[in-house]
């Protein structure tokens, strides 16, 4: 059974190194804290995207408040992921804690794609062994990257580019899970407005109310047509 | 505040606001979970968040002031959706466009 768990976690191992690396050379590239603080951060902190906007939130020296905020919308996304993984995580009891404190983007994929049998007790066993597996990873990965971003002569000039392919790469995922290409203009254009209108601290948090009203006009209209459908075909 | 303090609350903080996107819907959803709003959010938000950070943070590493405005950072981003299109492997899509991005930037080809 663990057997079987390592290997669905495979492509996250050889995700989550390099990119935990990145954020460990920049980690202790741009900043003047102790190597241990970037491991310390996979660990209690667990979040790719967030970890890396730390890194430049900590440089800025960004207000607590701020830092709160910028945290809770970047990974806003995550407030849906729960939703499909109800059922799969009741009565879990202390794993469930740590399934939901473990739920990344990577791991929520592996989670609601592989294949379960009805003994949920059991598949509540896997799903906390994947989880724990693939945070490993990610501080294996902050660890080797904290520790040899100083010590290997590596010019690691523009290795935040990681940052920007991941969401190019989700944002292609999400495309073709979806087979829409509506939220994906909506969020790209909701994000213009947002660098023309407002100051480059706010822009992620604007965008992202600016789109989501827009999905609530989506709605309205979904519900019509799917309604003005269903009359049609009554 | 001194430094190490504020690290610590830095780090707190972080780890609070993180782990509440991943349990709010544990806390209040589950009772709602068949709503048709929570469900259309639900199944497009995700899209567009990631499109509006692709968006926000591709302009933030470009140079607009450059010779050929943004071609610095355009033509790694162009390389990740054109390998991650061939291969549809998030690693090697990062990877791919990372190094030409860092390759153009230590260069200072253009």
């Amino acid at each position: 059974m663990n057997h079987h768990a390592f290997k669905l976690t495979l492509p996250i191992l050889f995700g989550y190194i390099p990119l935990g690396m990145a954020f460990g050379v920049l980690f202790t590239t741009q900043l003047d804290y102790p190597w241990w603080i970037a491991p310390l951060m996979g660990l209690v902190i667990y979040a790719g995207a967030g970890q890396i906007l730390a890194v430049s939130l900590l440089a800025a020296n960004a207000g607590l408040v701020e830092v709160a905020v910028a945290m809770f919308v970047l990974n806003a996304r995550h407030l849906f992921y729960g939703l499909s993984l109800l059922g799969q995580f009741r009565g879990a009891g202390w794993r469930k804690a740590y399934l939901i404190f473990g739920l990344t983007d990577e791991t929520y994929s592996l989670l609601t794609s592989r294949p379960r049998s009805a003994n949920r007790e059991q598949e509540q066993h896997v799903d906390f062994r994947i989880t724990a597996m693939n945070q490993g990873y990610w501080i294996v990965g902050c660890t080797l990257g904290a520790v040899l971003g100083k010590t290997v002569a590596f010019n690691s000039t523009g290795i935040e580019f990681a940052l920007v392919a991941l969401f190019i790469v989700l944002t292609i995922e999400q495309l073709k899970a979806l087979g829409d290409s509506f939220p994906v203009w909506a969020g790209a254009a909701a994000a213009a407005f947002a660098m023309m209108l407002v100051p480059a601290t706010h822009q992620l948090i604007a965008g992202i109310v600016l789109v989501t009203a827009v999905l609530l006009l989506h709605y309205r209209k979904y519900r019509t047509d799917t309604m003005a459908g269903d009359a049609n075909r009554g | 505040m001194d430094e190490s303090s504020y690290l610590a609350a830095f780090i707190a903080i972080s780890a609070l606001a993180t782990f509440a996107t991943r349990a709010v819907p544990f806390l209040f959803f589950e009772k709602h979970t068949e709503h048709p709003l929570v469900k259309h959010i639900g199944r497009f938000l995700p899209a567009a968040v990631m499109a509006l950070l692709a968006t926000v943070f591709l302009q933030r590493s470009a140079d607009w002031q450059a010779q050929a405005p943004g071609a610095d950072a355009l033509i790694p981003a162009l390389l990740v959706v054109a390998v991650h299109l061939w291969r549809r492997n998030a690693l090697l899509s990062i990877a791919a466009g990372t190094a030409a991005y860092m390759a153009i930037q230590q260069s200072g080809i253009l």
